[in-house]
């Protein structure tokens, strides 16, 4: 039976871009932990609510207008951050209530569209076409290229801001990088976990990979791999017992995290 | 011979208080100049200019001749050494990851290695650099400031948690890189006796700098000396 599920095109797709979602989400995910912006995730998603809420009032593909509105709203909340020198965690609770709060006034207007709006909120990742396919390998890959390109300057300035201007390195614009990178990733991630459990993609693979205690590069791996993990089997089992892939995945991820503190705890994680 | 560094008539003036006022002063290549003055006197506010940090003052900042308003093109010749880095307690990055972010060009591990080996920490190349010490931290800093052969060191020193040998084995280093690598550093330090020992040229900065010229010159007036003393406890009076 689990081949036959295999040979499925829908389960095919769905594996393929699961995994390309975990990989994105849990690297991009390792710097907004380290940077303390482990709600940025979710506030992105959020906003996002009030732009797929504004696509299918207009009749656009709402994950185009959820695109535009969340990268739009990041980036203004994160000047306005900077500006007026308000906290991260008090410009990442506006930025969460006002994507809902224009998602339901627009759904109001609009006279509801409940069915359609509930498979972003939990996601939809047995139903994602060959185009989305393609489109999530298409943004993972140049997500991860420009990581990759830029990784000291991401790695330096997410360290120690100072430091990395002290070196030359252009902080203010890799911030900015990093908010336009993770308002692409997760409105990317939606059709995976839906908006509510976004944050779990990006926190909880990251903060168990911390916990082993390595280097930075090692602790991205160990992430990828819990994330990875997580989605391939989530996906699987939520298909044989006919349960919600988005909170089957973020289960197995809490179980990986539990795992981690049980084994640290035990003292078994040595220093080194 | 081009200066390394030339610094005139640098005012800071914060809504409240003049954080410097008017100092002016040359540092000349392969020297190793120890500024000495009590908290708040402007050091930190010093250094900030002289790495861009801050960019609000008047006067003037030069390195190697060059205006550092014009380009950034003078950090590539800096190394600086924080006073006290701040980075989230379970980073997770090694010894050797934090190094290699000074790198500027690609990573080169036989550099990285011959750094950590010169400053002793090489065992702990693979550490989590939340587990160190103060003293070992403080190397690892300057190990990464030194990866990118920098003709300046500038440092400003720790004022606690660092133990006694570690401070020997920094002071050590120190004189090391400046006689045989001929590395020109500007050090702030809170320990006269050291800046007697090490520097050569002494600046006393309090807000307004009252003393700069060679350390001999400095130590062996007693009357200058004397005066560093009062201003300090004044100033030390003054914030309690």
């Amino acid at each position: 039976m689990f081949f036959e599920i295999l040979t499925y095109s829908f389960m095919q797709r769905a594996l393929i871009a699961g995994v390309a979602i975990a990989i994105l989400c849990s690297v991009v995910g390792l710097f907004l932990v380290l940077r303390r912006y482990s709600l940025f995730g979710d506030a992105i998603a959020h906003s996002s609510f009030g732009g797929i809420a504004l696509g299918l009032l207009a009749g656009i593909y709402p994950l185009w207008t959820a695109y535009g509105v969340s990268i739009v709203s990041a980036l203004i909340i994160t000047r306005i951050k900077d500006r007026f020198n308000i906290s991260g965690d008090a410009s990442i609770a506006v930025l969460l209530s006002s994507g809902i709060a224009v998602g339901l006034v627009i759904i109001g207007l609009s006279g509801g569209f409940t069915i359609d709006i509930f498979s972003f909120l939990f996601g939809s990742i047995l139903l994602v076409s060959i185009n989305d396919t393609i489109l999530i390998l298409g943004l993972t890959g140049v997500i991860l290229i420009i990581i990759l390109l830029l990784y000291r300057q991401i790695l330096y300035s997410t360290f120690n801001e100072e430091q990395a201007k002290v070196s030359g390195i252009p902080v203010e614009k890799i911030n900015y990088l990093i908010i336009f990178m993770a308002g692409l990733t997760v409105v990317t991630s939606i059709q995976l976990v839906g908006v509510l459990l976004i944050s779990a993609l990006f926190v909880i693979p990251n903060v168990s990979a911390i916990m082993y205690g390595k280097g930075f590069k090692q602790t991205a791996i160990i992430s990828i791999s819990f994330s990875v993990f997580s989605v391939i089997t989530g996906i699987l089992v939520s298909y044989v017992f006919d349960i919600t892939p988005a909170g089957t995945i973020v289960l197995i991820s809490i179980g990986l995290l539990a795992a981690t503190l049980g084994i640290k705890s035990a003292g078994l994680l040595s220093k080194n | 011979m081009l200066k390394a560094v030339e610094i005139s008539n640098l005012t800071v003036q914060y809504p409240d208080v003049k954080a410097l006022d008017d100092v002016s002063f040359e540092v000349n290549q392969g020297d190793f100049l120890g500024i000495i003055g009590p908290n708040g006197a402007g050091k930190s506010t010093l250094f900030d200019c002289m790495l861009g940090l801050n960019t609000k003052y008047k006067g003037e900042i030069r390195f190697f001749g060059q205006d550092i308003r014009k380009s950034k093109n003078f950090l590539k010749d800096i190394g600086y050494v924080p006073q006290k880095p701040i980075f989230e307690k379970n980073f997770p990055a090694t010894v050797s990851d934090v190094v290699r972010m000074g790198l500027r060009k690609e990573s080169d591990d036989n550099k990285i290695n011959k750094i950590l080996q010169q400053l002793w920490i090489h065992e702990l190349q693979n550490r989590r650099i939340g587990e160190l010490s103060g003293g070992q931290l403080q190397r690892v800093f300057i190990a990464k400031a030194l990866v990118n052969n920098p003709k300046i060191l500038i440092l400003d020193e720790p004022v606690t948690g660092i133990d006694q040998p570690s401070i020997e084995l920094f002071y050590s280093i120190l004189r090391e890189l400046n006689s045989k690598q001929k590395i020109t550093i500007i050090w702030s330090s809170h320990d006269l006796d050291a800046v007697n020992q090490l520097a050569n040229h002494v600046a006393c900065l309090n807000r307004t700098l009252f003393f700069h010229g060679e350390s001999e010159k400095f130590f062996s007036d007693d009357e200058l000396v004397k005066q560093y003393s009062e201003a300090s406890m004044q100033e030390h009076m003054h914030h309690h």
